[in-house]
């Protein structure tokens, strides 16, 4: 009887097991994500541990948030938490990369202090929310096209280039409208390997976004969408599978985060933006980028998909953390705003060095007004 | 029923229905192994039930996975990958299989070694299929990438090899899939062809056949259904790989008959976009599941009748 009591008292923990371990399995599909998921996997359960053990004293001592969503954003979210806790020892915080679907199913079924997503809520998705819902760009980041090609360390694609290679339209790197814009480089008789994402992405989104955005061609073949039917190219699971892909086949192109391609030294395309100027992706051009964006007067939820300005790398997009309206437990709240606070302010400062781009001052102040509605 | 005599004699040693513990634990047992198999096979049709209600049988004949604008899936391609993938798999495995387990159950080796060879093939068995994915990143894509484009440039013509060729594509994962079905089909062939009854031999020997005689015109014949049982839950289990498929097939949402393209299986389509779906698209996937689900219990039904047809056949000899 003690024995079942027990079992019945700690579903919520069980089930965060199963669907880790799920995801886990889901994530290691990528062979180059494994070691990292097998790392992460074991300090998962290392915490797990150590939350058992630790539980019956420290329950009241330390306030516990509980964040899951976006892998994009995690490597800058555990970041803040590091940075974070250090500076706040009385609260702990848990952010799992679970992906930006996922966050909001946990979100929105009341399972997570936080919930983060790289594609914000739609208003019926809100609507399912019973607390409400609050949206907060939090960071934002750049897609590239990173390539393989050995020995062409620059190369400028045309609108009319890229998209053609995304529509299976232009097949080989010497095709004329790629040599077109890269004189003196010199192209490979090579045909061109699209990569691709497997799974349903935030980044699928984004980059399809832009696409329909630029080719009405491409929006009624393809469209936008979190997965979409893509006309050519090999598929991998998640950035880093895409980035796998990328690295081991020659005439390679896909579409990544700007941090996994700085990461992994791809080197990766200047695109032509909407002005006609040729742009590579920095912190400065992305910026640029989200400086375009208008947000709605009531919600902070906007995608500069075809940025006009000069300067502005023509893909970039924000990525929200979920909140919701009210919390019922006054501790968490107040440990969370001061999480969140720390995130737009000091946390904005670590954006640069590991790949994303700092948020404008602008949106930060919306995202701060928006914060203090928190209730 | 009491006899007073339970005491002396255990009493599942007795004939007759008795109600005993033991039998007991193999009743609970053997029900819950059912009654899982009807559980899983059931919460996953309810979950399927709205992508079914949705799209009917029309899942199996489109070609669509898109989330949005309108809502559409179909597995049509997946379908086609997963039979091809797992066919020639089998197509490269079978005789490879084959010509081991008749070196297994021969006496060309001293039975040591025999046996060394034996433990190495199951070995096979054991390696997780993840490893495999990994091995066929490393090996096979690069030999794929290399021998791919002078397949297509040859044989372009003929839509099975039709280019451009791809390093991940459905030849790399049936490659991988055939190296993974290999010890299914050795262990089954050579327990087969090891029943064979001895006298058959010397029979075919005394009337004058040699050796090669007796294993082509004697052996594999007595132990053909054995073979085909292997062969056919072999099959079964090429179709629901899962891990070393997704990481080699390219997971192309494309409809192809050409093996050096990338494609996509039921089993891959699942596991990649499981983690990040959502209503519809879960159903859908639970949908794709279910099929995938009954495809392979048909098969591994198939294969248990064909075994058993075998067995009797074979001990109808001795």
């Amino acid at each position: 009887m003690t024995c079942k009591r027990k079992i019945a008292g700690t579903p919520r923990r069980h089930r965060n097991v199963t669907n880790q371990s799920l995801l886990d399995a889901r994530l290691s599909i990528s062979g180059r994500g494994l070691l990292q998921t097998m790392k992460t996997t074991s300090s998962r359960f290392a915490g797990l541990i150590a939350l058992i053990a630790i539980s019956p004293l420290s329950v009241h001592a330390a306030t516990q948030l509980q964040g899951a969503g976006a892998t994009f954003p995690a490597p800058l979210y555990q970041r803040w938490i590091a940075e974070f806790s250090k500076a706040n020892p009385g609260i702990q915080i848990n952010y799992q990369g679970v992906g930006s679907g996922a966050g909001i199913k946990q979100f929105t079924d009341g399972l997570v202090t936080f919930g983060a997503s790289d594609a914000a809520m739609t208003d019926a998705q809100i609507q399912k929310v019973k607390q409400g819902a609050v949206l907060i760009p939090a960071t934002a980041g750049s897609i590239v096209l990173a390539y393989n090609l050995p020995g062409v360390e620059t190369l400028k694609l045309s609108r009319e280039a890229y998209v053609g290679i995304f529509l299976g339209k232009i097949t080989k790197w010497s095709d004329p409208a790629i040599t077109k814009t890269n004189e003196g480089v010199k192209l490979p008789d090579l045909n061109i390997t699209v990569c691709t994402r497997s799974d349903s992405s935030g980044t699928n989104f984004v980059f399809t976004g832009h696409l329909s955005a630029v080719s009405s061609d491409f929006k009624s073949q393809v469209g936008q969408g979190t997965s979409v039917t893509w006309p050519t190219g090999v598929a991998g699971q998640g950035n880093d599978g895409v980035t796998a892909l990328i690295k081991q086949t020659q005439g390679a192109i896909g579409y990544v985060e700007y941090g996994y391609a700085k990461n992994n030294k791809l080197p990766f395309a200047q695109l032509q933006n909407k002005a006609g100027e040729f742009v590579t992706a920095t912190p400065e051009s992305g910026a640029a980028t989200l400086n375009t964006t208008q947000f709605p007067a009531n919600i902070l939820r906007a995608w500069p998909s075809d940025p006009d300005a000069k300067d502005a790398y023509p893909i970039a997009t924000f990525t929200w953390l979920l909140l919701y309206k009210t919390y019922s437990d006054k501790d968490k709240l107040a440990a969370l705003k001061k999480f969140v606070t720390y995130g737009l302010t000091d946390g904005q400062k670590l954006s640069d060095a590991l790949g994303y781009i700092p948020m404008p001052a602008e949106v930060v102040q919306k995202c701060e007004a928006a914060l203090n509605s928190v209730q | 029923m009491t006899d007073g005599t339970e005491s002396q004699i255990p009493s599942f040693h007795r004939k007759g229905f008795r109600f005993d513990l033991f039998r007991l634990f193999t009743w609970v047992a053997s029900a819950a192994t059912v009654a899982t198999l009807v559980f899983i096979a059931a919460s996953i049709l309810v979950q399927a039930w709205p992508a079914i209600a949705r799209f009917g049988l029309g899942f199996f004949t489109t070609v669509a996975w898109k989330t949005s604008d309108p809502e559409n899936y179909g597995v049509l391609p997946y379908l086609v990958g997963t039979a091809i993938s797992s066919l020639i798999a089998l197509l490269l495995a079978l005789p490879l299989g084959v010509l081991i387990s008749i070196f297994l159950s021969e006496n060309f080796l001293a039975l040591p070694l025999r046996n060394t060879v034996r433990f190495v093939v199951e070995l096979l068995a054991a390696i997780p299929s993840v490893i495999y994915g990994l091995w066929g990143i490393a090996v096979v894509i690069p030999i794929v990438q290399r021998i791919g484009g002078p397949i297509a440039g040859a044989l372009g013509f003929l839509p099975l090899f039709q280019g451009p060729s791809s390093g991940n594509s459905m030849l790399t994962a049936s490659l991988v899939l055939a190296l993974m079905v290999l010890p299914t089909i050795t262990a089954i062939s050579r327990t087969a062809l090891v029943a064979v009854p001895g006298q058959l031999r010397e029979g075919s020997y005394a009337i004058g056949a040699t050796r090669w005689e007796t294993i082509f015109g004697v052996l594999l014949p007595t132990a053909a259904p054995g073979i085909v049982a292997a062969t056919i839950l072999a099959f079964g289990r090429a179709m629901g790989e899962t891990m070393a498929v997704a990481m080699l097939i390219g997971n192309s949402p494309r409809l192809t008959w050409s093996l050096l393209s990338p494609a996509g299986t039921l089993a891959s389509l699942i596991a990649n976009k499981f983690g990040e779906a959502e209503d519809l698209q879960v159903s859908a996937l639970l949908y794709a599941a279910f099929a995938l689900m009954l495809f392979t219990l048909l098969v591994n039904v198939l294969g248990e009748l064909v075994l058993r047809r075998a067995q009797k056949s074979i001990s109808g000899l001795r």
